[in-house]
């Protein structure tokens, strides 16, 4: 189970830093549905499949999006030797990538391992899930019942989104 | 322990990729791919082993399920980062047309 | 914007209203099975992207689409928002009170207002991600004038 997951997690890394190093912008939003499919892989594997039917279709309006904005465009990408802002730059990047790493890893020791399932609330949502939402499905029971609020703010940001868009893709004004 | 590093990983190289790259549509990408790395996290913690997924079966009622509340935040976070997205495209549209390049350092030269 | 070979779109006429039943399928059966709000409303835009895209249309057509499309999803938002409020309404005055009776688990018909919101929660997002897309191809048509 864990290394089915890190099999798919180190396909995942070699896709992302092919999108990033890709030179031809077609392929690059294209290696980028390959980190968006193998998440939905991953989340099979995890006993996740709501999360997998979201994953993909969103997926597919995401790539759907970035291809509409980069196929009418000249597909290159300028690559000039790095000058001296782009070397500081690298370097910045490098220092900021090692002191997350330590961080990071001092972190995950408190953690339990893998599997062991030792959330604290878990037994008090699937416990009392059936009687007190009358839903199955314990996922939509959690989210549009016990954080329904979460929900609200999700719809919202959409809502918000949606209306950012419309705004700036508008050519004629009122005059 | 090995996946939570490999996540952690994935989440470094969208970072390298945001702080690195002069192109947009490069770091539109490495921003989508910071984002998938923290739901695989999410997911991952919320996992139990033996575990099915959190669909209440009526006639078995001895089963082990999987925690619903991390694959919850995980399902709000997935639209959200889709709205990010398509935000961040229709500006670079706008962008694009307006001075006619992807990169960064050309669009802060020109300055309308 | 011009529309695809006659293989498209001889295709999409055969699947299109079958993409868009099974949408409606996955936001009912939401709390039953997988899926539920979110993922039917995407499903639903997708079939109305795949008409579009295989199809074209012309310019006014699409501007009075949009029109429809923004208002769907702000007469969705505003209905979610009134089922949240309608549980102050109740002598309990909690907010996103689920207080119509939940009846057996298991059956279409119950687990009181899921599926209210649910539904509307799908009409919403699948206006949303329809008014983006078209948004879009409305920029690209007025600047190929």
């Amino acid at each position: 189970m864990e290394t089915a997951i890190c099999i798919i997690a180190g396909l995942m890394i070699i896709g992302a830093v092919f999108a990033i190093h890709a030179k031809d912008l077609l392929s690059a939003v294209i290696a980028c549905g390959i980190v968006g499919y193998g998440l939905v892989i991953c989340f099979l594997l995890l006993k996740a499949p709501d999360l997998a039917i979201v994953q993909i279709v969103v997926e597919t309006i995401t790539l759907i999006i970035m291809v509409a904005v980069v196929l009418d465009s000249s597909r290159e990408e300028h690559f000039a030797k790095p000058d001296r802002k782009g070397y500081m730059s690298m370097g910045v990047a490098l220092v900021m990538t090692a002191v997350l790493l330590y961080f990071y890893v001092l972190a995950i020791g408190m953690l339990d391992p893998i599997g062991s399932g030792s959330l604290r609330m878990a037994g008090h949502y699937i416990n009392g899930a059936v009687e007190l939402t009358g839903s199955v499905n314990l996922v939509t029971g959690v989210v549009f019942d016990f954080r329904g609020y979460d929900t609200l703010g999700e719809a919202t940001v959409l809502v918000t989104a949606v209306l950012g868009v419309i705004t700036i893709l508008r050519l004629k004004g009122r005059n | 322990m090995t996946a939570y590093i490999l996540c952690f990983i994935l989440f470094l190289v969208g970072l390298y990729g945001v702080i690195t790259r002069r192109n947009l549509i490069k770091i539109a990408i490495s921003l989508s791919v910071m984002e998938f790395s923290i739901f695989l996290l999410l997911a991952l913690i919320g996992y139990t082993d033996g575990g099915v997924a959190p669909i209440i079966d009526p006639s078995d009622p001895a089963k082990v399920y999987v925690d619903p509340l991390p694959q919850a935040m995980v399902l709000t976070a997935i639209v959200i980062g889709l709205a990010t997205t398509a935000m961040l495209m229709a500006t670079i549209i706008k962008l694009y047309r307006k001075y006619g390049t992807f990169d960064i350092r050309e669009i802060k030269n020109l300055k309308g | 914007m011009k529309g695809m070979t006659v293989i498209v779109k001889k295709t999409t006429q055969l699947i299109a209203g079958l993409v868009f039943l099974y949408g409606i399928y996955v936001t009912i059966h939401g709390h039953l099975t997988p899926g539920g709000g979110f993922a039917g409303g995407v499903i639903i835009a997708g079939s109305f992207i795949l008409l579009i895209l295989a199809f074209g249309s012309d310019f006014l057509r699409l501007t009075k689409e949009e029109a429809g499309s923004t208002l769907y999803e702000n007469l969705a938002i505003l209905v979610v928002v009134f089922l949240a409020i309608s549980g102050l309404l109740t002598t309990g005055r909690i907010f996103f009170l689920n207080w119509i009776p939940k009846g057996t688990p298991g059956e279409i018909v119950s687990a009181g207002m899921l599926p209210l919101y649910n539904i509307f929660v799908g009409i919403e997002v699948a206006s949303s991600i329809l008014t983006i897309f078209l948004a879009l191809v409305i920029f690209k048509e007025e600047l190929a004038e």
